[in-house]
């Protein structure tokens, strides 16, 4: 493939006066640019609008997570968690805390399990709530959609807040249970939010599906044969978007996830139109989770009074440890020699892999649409780079 | 209003009743200028999403003229440093600050951009991006709340306005001597060369602090359980 001149047009297709041959544009998109989502950086090689060839650049947030944790107690990496993925800091804690729970064979008890799912389908919620915003925002909608949207999340950062002490960075989750117990009206409160989500779900629908530019950029953009991301080892919302039903809650139905009925939405082409309904459907399915884990929530201690915090050495072994997080399978490898700190501690982030195929979703796209589709992937450089 | 040459402050105000308004030419321009900061769209990691939400309808940016965030570094003169700078986006982060238009002013929010925060002792993380660019205002915190930024942009506005455009002490932007621009690092197999920039930021000279000649080795640590 010659890089730098681009194939002749078929005789009679060329769009313009077809000078013979046209040279390609090479163009470096970020680190610094308003629709990467933090730093990641594109090489795109156009011809004309239309993109080539497309080489992602990482590591410009490589904080060195993983090798940090492994100089450091178990437990000291929990806050570590957190700022993986920080939009998602609870359901991080969640894969973490799991993980060490099998490597240590530790139990959780009933009222701490309801917590752990409460607080992951409220993080759901407000990741697909951001999502949304800055979705449309890559579309040009900047603004509008991620003002509603924020304004939503904040209300599930108050619930987050007024329980961990942090908007963001909650390193609530201890390994046999959670941190503390709810504070007096959390509960209720937690209900208020639930209750006004759909209302919410409601407005942001008939904003967003009958807006026909928005189905004009999104429909049969970015599509990708459902082989092909089984085959990339994509997960979470962007494989059911292309029809293939694969949910952790359902498939592991770790923590009590069998307790509760709900639904696994699917969309049929897995262009950026499914993904985005993906999203706003699976809101309504945690708001169903939400609603009986709300009304069930057991009495008891919220933390196995077995677990130790200090001194905690698990016994030698291996454990991989995998959640559903918003983002796809978030999953966690560690090797423990029993000595106080992890031998190996590996992260297996959803974000990096759901980007393995971007390329071949953005080659013959416009360069217009990379952004969506980068968007519609929904990357978080912290958990990316890590 | 520091420098109202001859008139004092009891005439000012009588005038001003009178619908006469009596100022000094550097207390407007500083005025103008502290309520119409542009700052950089330039997020590096979570402070950023803290930082999007100060200016999202509860926290409200705007209401301190703080909230055209621009993502061109031309038109842009805040600087906003949200998020860990790492070894390898330490030369954008400088370069992008080279490439803003006097005056600009720097603010290194959240505990990463102070000193590395709780990456600090990685091997790929930048401690601090006070040593290569002037920072005017730190935001501590991990990540600082929106009202801290908030409060980092009011207390930078009330820097402004007090700044002088002329003689002794003037501000950065207006001193020949200050630089516009500082040397880009070069990011290379043995980390960031130079580690720092000598005329912004020295190695604590305390003897009892902990050793940091800023270079890129990482101290073996014992871990204690």
């Amino acid at each position: 493939m010659n890089l730098t001149r681009a194939a002749p047009w078929p005789a009679g297709t060329a769009p313009f006066a077809d000078p013979g041959e046209t040279e390609l544009l090479e163009l470096s998109l970020g680190p610094q640019h308003p629709s990467t989502h933090g730093v990641f950086r594109m090489n795109a090689l156009l011809d004309g609008e239309t993109v080539v060839r497309l080489q992602p650049v990482f590591g410009y947030l490589h904080r060195n997570h993983e090798q940090l944790a492994e100089r450091m107690s178990y437990l000291a990496s929990m806050p570590f968690t957190d700022r993986l993925d920080y939009f998602c800091s609870l359901t991080n804690n969640w894969a973490y805390a799991l993980t060490v729970e099998k490597l240590a064979g530790l139990e959780v008890p009933e009222r701490a399990e309801y917590l752990r799912v409460i607080l992951a389908e409220l993080t759901r919620l407000q990741n697909h709530t951001v999502f949304l915003g800055f979705l449309l925002g890559d579309m040009g909608a900047w603004g509008s959609v991620l003002m509603y949207g924020f304004r939503q999340r904040d209300a599930v950062l108050d619930l987050f807040e007024a329980l961990t002490g942090s908007r963001m960075m909650c390193d609530y989750l201890r390994f046999g249970g959670c941190r503390c117990d709810l504070p007096p009206g959390w509960a209720a409160a937690a209900r208020l939010v639930v209750d006004s989500y759909p209302g919410f779900l409601d407005e942001m629908e008939q904003l967003l599906t009958e807006n026909e530019i928005l189905r004009a950029r999104t429909m049969g953009i970015g599509g990708v044969e459902a082989k092909r991301l089984v085959n990339a080892g994509v997960s979470g919302p962007l494989l059911r978007a292309a029809g293939l039903s694969h949910d952790l809650r359902k498939v592991d139905r770790y923590g009590i996830y069998d307790r509760f009925s709900f639904r696994i939405p699917l969309g049929e082409k897995g262009d950026v139109y499914d993904r985005l309904m993906i999203r706003l459907l699976e809101m309504r399915e945690s708001l169903n989770i939400l609603d009986s884990a709300l009304r069930d929530l057991p009495e008891g201690p919220v933390i196995n009074p077995q677990a130790k915090l200090r001194n905690f050495r698990p016994p030698a072994g291996e454990a991989y440890g995998r959640i559903e997080s918003p983002k796809g399978e978030l999953g966690f490898y560690l090797i423990s020699d029993q000595s106080p700190q992890p031998y190996r501690y590996r992260v297996r982030p959803p974000s990096l892999i759901n980007l393995t195929l971007l390329e071949e979703m953005c080659v013959g796209a416009k360069i217009a649409d990379v952004m969506v589709i980068l968007g519609s992937i929904d990357i978080v450089l912290g958990e990316v780079d890590r | 209003m520091t420098t109202m040459g001859t008139t004092d402050e009891s005439l000012r105000q009588d005038l001003a009743r009178r619908g006469v308004h009596v100022t000094s030419l550097e207390s407007l321009y500083n005025w103008g200028r502290a309520h119409s900061l542009w700052p950089l769209q330039f997020g590096l990691a979570c402070c950023a999403i803290e930082m999007i939400a100060a200016t999202m309808a509860r926290h409200d940016l705007a209401r301190f003229g703080a909230e055209v965030f621009r993502p061109s570094p031309r038109q842009a003169d805040l600087m906003i440093v949200a998020g860990t700078v790492t070894k390898k986006m330490a030369p954008m982060v400088v370069r992008l600050y080279n490439q803003m238009a006097n005056p600009k002013y720097v603010i290194a929010m959240g505990a990463c951009a102070i000193s590395g925060g709780p990456f600090r002792e990685g091997y790929n993380v930048l401690r601090g991006i006070d040593r290569y660019l002037p920072v005017d205002l730190y935001i501590p915190g991990c990540p600082p709340r929106p009202e801290a930024l908030l409060h980092g942009v009011i207390r930078l506005q009330e820097l402004i306005r007090g700044e002088k455009l002329s003689g002794p002490g003037r501000s950065r932007a207006a001193d020949p001597a200050v630089p516009g621009e500082y040397p880009i690092p070069n990011y290379g197999p043995a980390g960031l060369r130079p580690p720092f920039n000598p005329d912004l930021w020295q190695p604590p000279s305390d003897p009892d602090a902990a050793p940091d000649d800023g270079s890129d080795a990482v101290t073996p640590r014992e871990t204690t359980a």
